[in-house]
């Protein structure tokens, strides 16, 4: 994490004088970058460990897309990295597909958008948007970012093992991953992918738990719920989500440890395998099914409501507008929230579980789709009659919500148990999430490093580059994920290694599509290099950023250009109106940060904002308490 | 090779673009833009243009894309419910298009005609509470309507299997599938156990039950047409899932939890090789659940009989018993002399029994 050395050193030698960071000066090199408890520096290691782990992620699903591409492809020149994962003919191994397939989804959900996404930005804004000087608790941040570190080189260390890493499918459904002798890579790989989880789970419980304690605990005054910005209020319920449902995944996973290693049948019945029948008896594989989903289906949400808030940020500072509907926006995500602990099972309508669970399921899947829509609207009709900055991270955001909307509709048919039956577990589905939850999130990902890369490093990215990065990932992502609908709906499974077993010749019919559709990953994967340049460059060479580049009223610009340890040299700043005051009429400027009172603008002040100046005494008055919190 | 030269076409608006902009931003520092702390540089215009024209080539893209894949798809549904599925998936598929298409041409459109220009400015519009209320109603309504149709079918799909149905089971395995039929004489599948599958008895047919006797089992899958067809479940190692592409079936093989799925085929596979005009044309079963190295290639074919021909076809298998006769010994002794017909000493006595056949409906 050397890379933040230049920024932060500078800082420190200002030094600034609030109490609590006295001891501050005497931090060495590896309590300020590595064992760091500012939440600045955790929220940077996340993002880089998630840009890393994305481009791990991306290039495996290249690899197997040149076998869905070109069946006939020698893949010879791949054996010195692959070894024996390339066969004598030159062809990728059928198990090695699956483990790509499996590590491609694990790494991809949950170390880049959960980690990547909730740990950077969570980390970074919730402290700088609600003015606080850092988590609730900077020890624990920083074992939420140690546990994920050890989680990532635990699942790394896997795929080297000499049987494979997981291979059933990143959902790793049992008896499949309960039983070493069904695949290889259910032997060491499995057990490495439950310790790897388990840890993972461990760090985002720690995350989740400082993220929910720092939101509810520690606002700066006059920061009311009703003022907080949008990306707060999404990375707050993603917390929620995430604190609620991670710990039953975990009890997925432990159950599934016990019956690998300790004899037990939670998910084992009836088994006969390699010539043997196995004395397991009364245990469900569907129960495992149930408990992951519960998980799972929330974890859709866990990476997507953080996109969703920094796009409507984004979206509301670059179209110089309001965002429309900001009260109907915090309903629609807390609706979401909600309903999405009660969706879960419509991934197992044809589990041949109890067809009436079905019908409710299919029921509250389809009642989740009214927020989201909400949602989309309130976007759109944002853009509507403003004045908009196509920056990169405006590019993205745009682009999220196109992709949200693109991916989330056809949601509305798999919803429906009764067009599932057809769908399910076809490239409809990869289609469908690879969009709404897959690059939609990415986008989300995206925009928020482009828009707060200055904040984050006292730099800018090169903006040519962000857009000629934008345009090719924006027409890449739908020239994939498109057309693998048509697929779908031609009924070809996912996971499948090549589509010969299908009979009547029906693989040759996409062979054309599946090869374009591959080019179309690479491309796109290699134009994510302009982004890493870009970015690894900025670090070091970008221009010198100005103390608020994008005129955007949140607070987390209110800090010095290069923020240090305390993120306010002075007092924090008290909040006196919400964060979407842009081109408020009668103001002289297009944006009023939220820390200008309505004292200070009588002219653009509307009548019920003019009775709120009366109690402005009254948030001052909350300074010396909100200074004993960091005194205690 | 169509898509190939549409991709190409799509990296050289690409890099085409880039250039654009690229130029774009060097006339700008020329001119010293960013002079007003706005954060805005003269390919503001670009990228706006740029909506545009994806939105254009997307239009075009989708609707050609979508008429180039459209007889690849699968053909019609050779079964009672495939074809309401498919009627209400299309249906279904026009109304979301229809909302993705609006939508996306909202957002593009908008980010358009509202890009930055000098001396605008934005319209401070915070809420609108009946809008509001507007776009909640409407996709409620629209979702209301279609958890309704999608409700009736499911509950048609999965109401109890009709008591004529033909009981065909069918086990998942790493990597293929066991089939057994009810037999000629009773139409009732016997007992099976797991634990006793060996070699030769490969589902673990239990022999202790009277109606095991004429079951017999298949390499491939016969369905008679236009009867109603329950397919008995199950999986012996991992999870499978049978999937008829062709007749919209699909359903998870689950190790100890045996799981079920009704239907009625509606087109026998002549009718559907004289209506593909494709002689070599076979229905397939395949698995859709990850179950290890071979599951691509999980596959069974599967026939669709007229009914007389399925009569024929199945007259003409032999019970597992016949064919095994040394499992008489798994015959508990009350049974024996029922199960001593069904083994071959006299072979003319099999066929004659064979005559009363489906009269037990
Ligand atoms: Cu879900
Ligand atoms: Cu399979």
């Amino acid at each position: 994490m050397s890379t933040t050395h230049s920024t932060v050193e500078e800082i420190h030698s200002h030094g600034h004088d609030h109490d609590h960071d006295h001891d501050h000066h005497e931090l060495g090199f590896i309590r300020k970058y590595i064992f760091s408890e500012d939440h600045k520096v955790i929220a940077k290691q996340y993002l880089i460990t998630g840009i890393l782990w994305a481009f791990f992620g991306g290039a495996l699903s290249i690899l197997f897309r040149l076998q869905l591409g070109f069946p006939d492809m020698n893949l010879e020149w791949l054996k010195p990295i692959l070894g024996g994962w390339i066969d004598e003919s030159g062809k990728l191994d059928k198990e090695f597909y699956l483990a790509l397939v499996t590590m491609h989804g694990t790494i991809m959900v949950f170390f880049v958008l959960t980690a990547g996404l909730s740990g950077t930005f969570s980390n970074f804004l919730i402290p700088l948007q609600i003015g606080a000087r850092d988590m609730a608790s900077g020890f624990i941040n920083m074992l939420s970012y140690w546990f994920f570190f050890l989680s990532s080189a635990i699942m790394f260390c896997s795929l080297f093992l000499e049987t494979g890493p997981a291979s059933g499918g990143w959902v790793v459904y049992p008896p499949l991953s309960a039983l070493p002798q069904s695949m290889p890579g259910s032997g060491l790989g499995l057990t490495m992918w439950l310790i790897a989880m388990a840890l993972f789970i461990v760090s985002s419980l720690m995350g989740g738990i400082n993220y929910i304690c720092t939101v509810i605990n520690l606002r700066t005054r006059g920061m009311y719920f009703s003022r907080m910005p949008l990306t707060i209020w999404a990375f707050f319920f993603t917390a929620v989500l995430g604190l609620l449902s991670f710990p039953v995944l975990l009890s997925a996973a432990l159950l599934l440890i016990f019956d690998r290693s300790f004899g037990t049948s939670f998910y084992l019945s009836e088994i006969y395998i390699q010539g043997q029948a196995l004395p397991n008896m009364g245990g469900s594989p569907i129960l495992y099914q149930h408990l992951f989903w519960f998980l799972g289906h929330p974890e859709v949400y866990i990476v997507l409501l953080p996109a969703l808030g920094m796009t409507s940020e984004i979206i509301a500072t670059n179209s110089r507008k309001p965002i429309f509907g900001y009260r109907a926006m915090i309903g629609s995500m807390m609706g979401i929230t909600v309903l999405a602990f009660i969706v879960w099972a419509h991934h197992m309508f044809v589990t041949g579980m109890n067809p009436f669970l079905g019908s409710v399921f299919m029921f509250l899947t389809l009642i989740i789709a009214v927020p989201s829509a909400v949602k989309a609207f309130n976007y759109i009709t944002t853009l509507w009659k403003g004045n908009i900055i196509f920056t990169p991270a405006m590019l993205f955001s745009i682009g999220l919500v196109s992709l949200f909307i693109s991916g989330g509709v056809t949601g509305i048919i798999l919803g429906n148990s009764a067009l599932d039956i057809n769908l399910h577990d076809t490239y409809f589905v990869v289609a469908h999430f690879h969009l709404v939850m897959g690059a939609a999130s990415f986008f989300g990902l995206l925009a928020g490093v482009y828009h707060w890369f200055p904040k984050m490093f006292g730099r800018e990215m090169n903006k040519t580059l962000g857009y000629i990065h934008f345009w090719l990932s924006f027409v890449g992502v739908y020239a994939v994920f498109f057309p693998m609908h048509y697929i779908g709906i031609a009924g070809f499974p996912r996971r499948y290694y090549s589509f010969t077993a299908l009979g009547n010749n029906a693989e040759a019919a996409f062979t054309d599509l599946n090869a374009f559709i591959s080019i179309a990953a690479i491309i796109t994967f290699s134009s994510q290099a302009i982004f890493f340049f870009n970015f690894f460059i900025s670090i070091f060479k970008g221009k010198k950023a100005s103390q608020n580049p994008w005129n955007s009223n949140t607070l987390e610009w209110t800090t010095p250009v290069e923020v240090g340890h305390g993120n306010w040299p002075g007092e924090i700043p008290a909040v006196y109106r919400w964060p979407y005051d842009y081109s408020k009429p009668g103001s002289a400027t297009d944006f009023i940060p939220q820390n200008v009172p309505y004292s200070a603008t009588p002219e653009s002040n509307l009548p019920e904002e003019t009775e709120e100046i009366a109690i402005e005494k009254d948030i001052e008055g909350l300074l010396s308490a909100q200074n004993e919190v960091y005194n205690r | 090779m169509n898509y190939l030269i549409g991709l190409l076409s799509i990296v050289f608006l690409g890099l085409a673009f880039a250039v654009i902009s690229k130029s774009a931003g060097l006339s700008n520092k020329i001119k010293g833009g960013e002079n007003d702390g706005t954060p805005l540089d003269s390919s503001n215009n670009t990228n706006a243009i740029g909506f545009i024209i994806f939105w254009l080539l997307g239009t075009v893209g989708g609707v050609w894309s979508f008429l180039d894949s459209q007889p690849d798809f699968l053909p019609v549904a050779a079964s009672e419910h495939g074809i309401k599925t498919d009627n209400m998936f299309w249906m279904s598929m026009a109304i979301v298009t229809l909302a993705l298409f609006v939508t996306n041409t909202l957002l593009f459109f908008f980010a358009f005609k509202y890009r930055n220009k000098r001396g605008n400015e934005a319209t401070f519009y915070p809420v609108n509470h009946k809008l509001e209320i507007i776009w909640t109603i409407i996709p409620a309504i629209v979702m209301a309507v279609l958890v309704f149709t999608g409700w009736r079918t499911w509950r048609e799909i999965t109401s109890p299997a009709p008591s004529v149905s033909e009981v065909i089971e069918i086990t998942g395995h790493q990597f293929g599938w066991y089939v057994r039929y009810a037999g000629n004489d009773d139409n009732a599948l016997g007992n099976s156990n797991y634990k006793l599958i060996d070699d030769t008895n490969s589902i673990g047919i239990d022999l202790a039950d009277k109606n095991s006797f004429d079951d017999f089992t298949a390499t491939e899958i016969h369905l008679p047409k236009g009867k109603p067809v329950l397919l008995k479940i199950k999986a012996q190692d991992v999870l499978h899932s049978v999937y008829l592409p062709y007749q919209r079936v699909k359903m998870d093989a689950v190790p100890g939890m045996p799981t079920k799925f009704w239907f009625t085929p509606t087109m026998s596979t002549d009718e559907m090789r004289a209506k593909l005009n494709n002689p070599d044309f076979n229905f397939k079963l395949n698995c859709t659940e990850i179950c290890g190295r071979g599951h691509f290639g999980m596959a069974i074919t599967v026939f669709v009989d007229e009914p007389a021909d399925y009569e024929k076809w199945k007259k003409e298998q032999k019970p597992f018993l016949t064919l095994n006769p040394t499992y008489l010994d798994k015959v508990p002794a009350n049974l024996k002399a029922k199960a001593a017909k069904y083994i071959p000493a006299e072979p003319v006595a099999v066929d004659s029994t064979a005559t009363e056949a489906v009269s037990v409906n």
